[in-house]
């Protein structure tokens, strides 16, 4: 006896646009039940998680700029997942945008450097970022290297190198000796949108990312060709289109917009390069991209679910004492449920009881 | 004349009453305290001991505090949380971790009224205090026990990060161990992490493997001493006392003590005699504790008796001049018959003998 995942014939749009929806409440649900093991009311805790982050202006803030970074690397790494190759290693396109864009903002640290400084630093973010993201590519289409395991070991060698710079040649020379970089100027520093407030120009490049995303998936040839490529790839070669040059520019894109998000967030929110720059958004992305199923519109969603899960498991920590586990065994349900929901929506179980299994 | 007089007596009492309401609202009855760790609060060391601290805190001040704690907080962003501990009506908040500094006085600028308290940072404001033990003087005293009792003449350490405080830590082990054992060598490996078990665990088999037979660790979880265990060698327990998971290896462990400092604080705060402060307590101020020595003959723990006594009465320290790094030259001497507190707090050098090589 085995189950079997049978491909349903026809999905309706309307099982498809509630699949997400049904996989949260169920997996509040679960959630719910755990916390009311624990003896606690999952009322207040879904109070905590969700209806006070999104009612409160600092909050909703604070989400954007969590979601920033995520949503940026999350949009490139949609590309190169649709033409179905697999970046890993945006965590290191993301320190290696931040390194190349840093070294601008060092050079020019306390020197009377002017507008100039800022605009030249986040394109050397990207260019660090797709410069570093080539390497997996071109690995691959010159001599067949798997881009999984390049990408994901450059993560650590940006990494390294970064803790390199920090503690060495970058190190603060009044910082005690300790690993971190003098605090950026004003002219590197990327202002928040509001004056106040704490979310930074990155987010608009997020919203921008999306947008063209959108356009080039839509209403292009390149948009065509990924889709394509990934689905079937002897017909894309037939089709006379080149798998090497598709690679190349969807890891240059992907890197550059992991780079972007690097320097985003080192000019704007940290403020100094030091051995720790990303809590590992690079991975968390790899999430957002599959939650967002690759939509650049449902990306930015995810992006902003996936924030949320944090900010509401710091608030929940803070407001119901609830330990963090609780918060990470969340995300993962969560997780689950999506990617469940949306199997299910699109194949059916069959049960088979008889022959076929060993 | 009487009209005057009245009028005299009422402001006396008036300026009275002002004076007293302005003592009123420096004082409280009951404060909220909140606590950013690094780590996971299980992690049994850095974190745990943090924790433990707000624990006696919450023994001593019983009702009038309340206490919330974050744990396992990404340095790179921990702005958000430490903010989120200001907005929800914390009085004094406790950032126990170096990578907190910026993020910690950012928020601090913002909640002028919230007093501050940075663990191991050298930054400070009007609202921000910052604390740090000398755990180097406990370091000494287990260089001195490892000297003594090891067999084939290698010692072993793991180094979370190259920073000073680490630095240092190294540094004062092996002149501990020197001043017993001249020709003790060490071999220091960095595991590059402050808490993850399996990598503390390979770096401590990899020395091990290389014939170590005394380890000392300065990353946070039981790892380390528990594989000198298995392999019937000795180690030290870092931050809180490992003996539960290392009864036989453990020959002491040194306890980071938050907890008298946590209450002082917290009781300032509560008396509103807060004022921004530089703390850097050793074992004379309690902050640094050694648990107690065990698994070695009686007279190697005489000795570490000896010693540690000695530093507490302040007759030793353990970088009294003359200091040699390690190309034989003697370091400059600025403190008063010692290297100065910022030459060991922003110590980047090894002392002489010391073969390895610190990773820049």
């Amino acid at each position: 006896m085995r189950f079997e995942l049978m491909p349903r014939t026809s999905v309706s749009p309307v099982a498809r646009a509630l699949a997400p929806v049904v996989a949260f409440i169920i997996s509040f649900l679960i959630a719910g039940f755990v916390i009311w093991l624990m003896g606690r009311s999952p009322i207040a805790a879904f109070d905590v998680y969700v209806l006070q982050p999104l009612s409160d202006p600092w909050s909703l803030q604070e989400l954007l700029v969590k979601a920033t970074p995520m949503a940026l690397i999350a949009i490139g790494l949609s590309y190169c997942f649709r033409a179905n190759l697999w970046n890993i290693g945006a965590e290191g396109q993301y320190v290696m945008g931040a390194v190349l864009g840093g070294w601008l903002a060092l050079n020019t640290h306390g020197t009377e450097a002017g507008f100039w400084v800022l605009p030249l630093m986040l394109t050397l973010g990207i260019i660090g970022g797709a410069l570093y993201g080539l390497i997996p590519a071109f690995l691959k289409t010159r001599f067949g290297v798997n881009e999984i395991l390049t990408s994901l070991m450059l993560v650590y060698v940006a990494q390294l190198a970064l803790d390199y710079l920090v503690r060495g040649p970058w190190r603060d020379p009044k910082g005690f000796n300790f690993p971190q970089s003098v605090t950026f100027d004003p002219s590197a520093t990327l202002p928040p949108i509001l004056e106040s407030g704490r979310v930074h120009y990155g987010f608009v490049f997020a919203v921008i990312a999306v947008l063209v995303t959108a356009v080039i998936l839509g209403r292009t040839l390149f948009g065509y060709r990924l889709k394509l490529t990934g689905d079937a790839p002897r017909a894309a070669r037939f089709a006379g289109f080149n798998s090497s040059a598709t690679t190349m520019t969807v890891f240059a894109v992907s890197g550059g917009l992991a780079g972007l998000a690097g320097i985003s967030e080192v000019s704007g929110q940290i403020g100094q390069l030091q051995p720790s720059i990303s809590p590992g958004y690079g991975f968390t992305a790899i999430t957002v991209a599959f939650l967002g199923r690759l939509n650049p519109l449902g990306i930015l969603v995810a992006a902003l679910v996936v924030a949320l899960t944090f900010i509401g498991g710091e608030s929940a920590q803070i407001l119901l004492k609830l330990p963090l586990d609780l918060t990470q065994a969340f995300q993962g349900i969560l997780l689950l449920c999506v990617l469940a929901a949306d199997a299910l929506v699109s194949y059916r179980i069959r049960l088979v009881t008889r022959g076929g299994g060993k | 004349m009487f009209s005057r007089k009245l009028f005299g007596a009422l402001a006396g009492v008036a300026v009275a009453a002002l004076s007293a309401s302005g003592a009123m609202a420096q004082a409280k009855d009951k404060i909220k305290v909140g606590f950013i760790y690094v780590g996971p609060v299980g992690d049994h060391g850095w974190s745990y001991q943090h924790d433990q601290g707000r624990q006696a805190m919450v023994k001593a001040l019983g009702d009038k505090v309340e206490t919330t704690f974050v744990e396992s907080v990404p340095e790179a962003d921990s702005e958000r949380a430490i903010e989120q501990l200001a907005r929800t009506g914390h009085d004094l908040i406790f950032t126990t971790s170096f990578g907190f500094m910026e993020p910690t006085l950012k928020v601090a600028k913002k909640y002028p009224k919230i007093k501050f308290e940075h663990a191991t940072g050298f930054k400070r404001a009007p609202n921000v205090s910052t604390y740090a033990a000398k755990f180097h003087e406990g370091r000494y005293i287990i260089g001195q026990i490892a000297g003594r009792m090891t067999k084939s003449g290698v010692i072993g350490y793991v180094g979370a990060f190259p920073i000073p405080e680490v630095i240092a830590g190294i540094n004062a082990f092996y002149l501990g161990a020197q001043s017993v054992n001249p020709d003790v060598k060490i071999k220091v490996v960095w595991a590059n992490t402050w808490y993850d078990p399996a990598k503390e665990g390979d770096a401590a088999k990899a020395l091990l493997d290389q014939g170590v037979d005394m380890l000392a660790q300065h990353t946070d979880s039981p790892a380390p001493i528990q594989a000198a265990e298995a392999r019937g060698k000795f180690g030290f327990g870092q931050a809180s006392d490992m003996e539960r998971f290392a009864p036989k290896a453990q020959l002491t462990a040194i306890i980071d003590n938050w907890s008298d400092y946590y209450i002082a604080r917290a009781k300032a705060v509560l008396d509103g005699t807060w004022k921004s402060e530089d703390t850097w307590g050793g074992l004379a101020e309690n902050m640094v504790i050694m648990s107690p020595y065990k698994n070695m003959p009686d007279d190697v723990k005489k000795m570490a008796e000896e010693t540690e006594a000695a530093i507490k009465s302040g007759k030793l320290n353990p970088f009294k001049c003359p200091v040699y790094g390690q190309d034989g030259k003697e370091i400059e001497c600025k403190g008063n018959g010692a290297l100065s507190d910022e030459q060991v707090l922003g110590m980047n050098f090894y002392v002489k003998g010391i073969e390895d090589k610190i990773p820049q």
